[in-house]
């Protein structure tokens, strides 16, 4: 008999367990309605979520929303979970939570005392009853730094994701566009490409291009190919230049299996990247992905929500110390993630519950053609993001991805957040752009109006096309 | 500390009069190399009115792929007046269990099955000899996939499948005792599926009985790509068969993957298919396989200096 119950005046809510609590408690969105997991009207959400603000935060450890002999994701966030840490909270509710959280008094000094011991479920549980501006506010005193050549996260800085892809791969392409990136100054978090065929030897030659790249202008910056991890371990092997090692993520075993992956792979690749020591100044050197709807998609979620299997991905990740993770919006399609409402309200829950959780979130901030969402949605959620001080966000060509087909953020976009609301570039990375000349020399604009010599001698070299 | 100096107000005695509003970025000529959307230039840091437009537009363009219903009575009535198709016509209409597109792009699992009406209409299209092949068109995420490339396409594959039934003949009077025989093909009634999913083609096939199924479908349009339209071939297909089970082919739009192209490569594929009776992840696409050994020319180097490259203005 479940203790879920809740009456209000004639009507007995319900809940078969704390898994369909959760669910029910969680904001409107396609994909738990797919999965037949929903509230089935808005007071039975409201309801859901007064039963789940009066549920002491302890709960969550005695009762595991998929077995832990079952699930190796359980297994890891039960087994790593620090009592000490989680003793400060331990006398919490969910409600009680939110409210030491939103303090003007608690910082990230408290929220790193606290970390070890809280875990995804709790922080998933917190995010269901916190409006948009409790997760800007709580996400923005987060304040997680992580290093490779340069310095991800400082509070006043936004960085980005040079993503030069091309459909064919073309070694022209992408060097165009690279080009294009560098000059708007993008590309600080990561020269990362989605490779359009994904084999070993195409990745290898995608490395070299960009270690090329980042070598012979010393860009204090760091390259990834997004390949499966399997196949970055093989390029290591055969000694290519490998930076950051890429993986997609999601929160529940079968979901990773669906990837092809486990902890053990992960772990294997981690090991292998840090033997390389290829970063200058700090040792992170993993970038995962992840995006609600993933579990669902690999029918993996369990009965789970979308939302709380996704916070249950950042325990993936942050065993493995990454130096990016990028939560991918609005990619999945409109099953999943509706309209531009839910977009940002996902992009503003996986933000917060990564930040809190330890993690240096990122966000492709993005949608597909046949969602219903355009590009004032994601001039909101780009500034909604800015504000509670997102570590990165995707750098693309006119926000036009044209091998992934769908629309994210561009590099215009990038430099209309950093000019609203007095963002930086990464330092190391900022220094450069001012070393190159790619920063206007005025002190008064973000780029230079005049083509730094150094980037001019490419052009003149162009063969022309036979 | 942090604050862009940006904000602070320009001192006027800096502009320069002559200058454009609207600053062009120098490296406009490496477009050739992409259809990516590079040098657009800025206005401040923000992209001018003209790249705006642009970009609206084709995000307008792919939205309406989505939305805008395929015409199945108009894409009849062009079929209709093909004459390498007649034997397989009239067209079989038929129609998904998502009743509209809202319910189609929040319901995948009902666009992958066709509704009891259509099964029934289908039903005495079987043969008591087996098809080789169904084919089935269906709108998916892009009706202008469907309407712009579904007719011609198909009358270059089904023409190129008749080229098989004729060489037998030949190859049988030339060349007796040949091991290999060459295919010949016995293709069902054309199937159209409004509202239909790549999955829909199973219960087509299954229905049908026929050996494999290919299905034509609007793919998912990008910005720069709102008609592209894709293939997915299935041998034996059944309902709840697995993706992995199938074999595609995609972007098949005269400035994707060409017609000529697309035909080639099925063509490679139902042959295989037909021959070792399966689809999917065992059946590896080597139609291309002369033509990957090209190496790919660099004219851009972003680290060429002087001596890299040769010169060439």
């Amino acid at each position: 008999m479940s203790n879920y119950r809740y009456q209000l005046g004639s009507h007995v809510y319900k809940f078969s367990d704390l898994a369909d609590l959760m669910a029910k408690a969680s904001p409107m969105r396609s994909g738990d309605q797919l999965a037949g997991v929903a509230a089935l009207s808005s007071e039975q959400r409201v309801v859901a979520q007064m039963l789940l603000a009066d549920l002491p935060l302890s709960t969550f450890l005695q009762e595991t929303l998929i077995p832990y002999e079952s699930d190796e994701i359980t297994r890891l966030i039960i087994d790593e979970h620090d009592a000490i840490a989680f003793a400060e909270v331990a006398h919490l509710t969910v409600g009680d939570f939110r409210n030491w959280l939103l303090q003007e008094t608690i910082t990230e000094v408290d929220f790193k005392r606290i970390r070890a011991g809280i875990t995804p479920e709790m922080v998933a549980a917190v995010s269901k009853i916190m409006r948009n501006q409790d997760l800007i506010l709580v996400a923005k005193k987060c304040n997680i730094t992580t290093q490779f050549r340069n310095t991800i996260g400082l509070p006043g800085h936004l960085s980005t994701r040079l993503q030069p892809n091309h459909p064919t791969d073309d070694v022209n392409g992408i060097a165009a566009t690279i080009f294009d990136g560098l000059m708007y100054g993008s590309g600080d978090a990561v020269l990362g490409i989605n490779p359009a065929t994904d084999s070993v030897s195409q990745a290898v030659k995608l490395m070299k291009l960009m270690d090329d790249v980042i070598q012979h202008y010393e860009i204090p910056t760091q390259s990834c190919v997004l390949t499966h991890v399997t196949n970055t371990i093989e390029a290591i092997e055969l000694g290519a230049p490998v930076d950051l090692v890429f993986q997609s993520i999601g929160g529940t075993e079968a979901t990773n299996q669906g990837f092809g992956v486990n902890l053990n792979v992960l772990d294997e690749a981690h090991k292998a990247a840090l033997e390389l020591k290829r970063g200058t100044i700090g040792n992170n050197v993993m970038y995962f992905e992840t995006g609600q709807g993933s579990a669902l998609s690999a029918n993996g979620h369990h009965g789970v929500d979308q939302q709380t299997c996704e916070a249950r991905a950042y325990a993936v990740a942050r065993k493995f110390k990454p130096l990016l993770v990028n939560t991918v919006v609005g990619f999945i399609g409109p099953e999943y993630l509706f309209d531009g409402k839910q977009i940002i309200r996902a992009g503003l829950e996986d933000h917060f519950c990564g930040k809190l959780l330890g993690l240096p979130m990122g966000c492709d901030i993005c949608y597909t053609n046949h969602a219903y969402a355009d590009q004032n949605d994601m001039d909101n959620l780009l500034t909604l993001l800015g504000v509670a001080e997102c570590s990165f966000i995707m750098g693309i060509p006119g926000s036009d991805d044209i091998m992934l087909n769908y629309q994210t953020t561009s590099f215009h976009d990038a430099l209309y957040a950093r000019q609203v609301l007095g963002l930086r570039p990464a330092p190391e990375f900022d220094q450069w752009l001012n070393k190159m000349q790619i920063s206007g020399t005025d002190n008064l604009t973000q780029l230079n109006k005049k083509l730094p010599d150094s980037f001019a001698q490419p052009l003149k070299m162009i063969k022309e096309l036979s | 500390m942090n604050y862009s100096k940006s904000n602070k107000p320009t001192d006027p005695v800096e502009i320069d009069e002559s200058e454009e509003i609207v600053h062009q970025d120098a490296w406009q000529k490496l477009r050739q190399f992409t259809d990516a959307r590079i040098g657009l230039g800025r206005v401040g840091t923000s992209i001018p009115t003209a790249e705006l437009m642009r970009f609206q537009l084709s995000h307008a363009q792919a939205m309406d792929a989505v939305h805008v219903p395929l015409d199945v009575n108009q894409l009849a009535e062009e079929f209709a007046q093909c004459e390498l198709l007649k034997p397989y016509l009239p067209l079989y209409k038929l129609h998904s269990k998502a009743k509209d597109r809202i319910e189609y792009l929040q319901r995948p699992d009902l666009g992958r099955q066709l509704d009891d009406a259509s099964m029934s209409a289908l039903k005495p299209a079987s043969d008591t000899r087996p098809y080789d092949l169904v084919f089935v068109i269906a709108d998916g995420l892009s009706s202008y996939a469907i309407s712009h490339h579904a007719l011609p396409f198909l009358q270059k594959l089904i023409h190129r499948l008749h080229q098989d039934s004729d060489l037998q003949g030949e190859q049988e009077d030339a060349a007796k005792g040949r091991l290999k025989s060459v295919p010949q093909w016995h293709i069902a009634p054309i199937c159209v599926v409004q509202q239909g999913r790549v999955a829909v083609g199973d219960d087509v096939c299954e229905t049908l009985n026929a050996k494999q199924v290919v299905l034509l479908i609007g793919e998912r349009p990008g910005l720069s790509s709102p008609d592209s339209m894709g293939l997915y071939m299935t041998w034996n297909a059944k309902r709840g068969i697995e993706d992995s089970l199938r074999n595609c082919i995609s972007n098949i739009r005269p400035q994707g993957l060409q017609y000529d192209a697309a035909v080639h490569k099925s063509h490679y594929l139902l042959s295989e298919s037909k021959r070792r009776s399966l689809s999917g992840v065992n059946l590896k696409d080597r139609s291309q396989d002369s033509l990957l050994d090209n190496t790919e020319q660099q004219y851009f180097c972003l680290t060429s200096d002087n001596n890299d490259l040769p010169i060439n203005h």
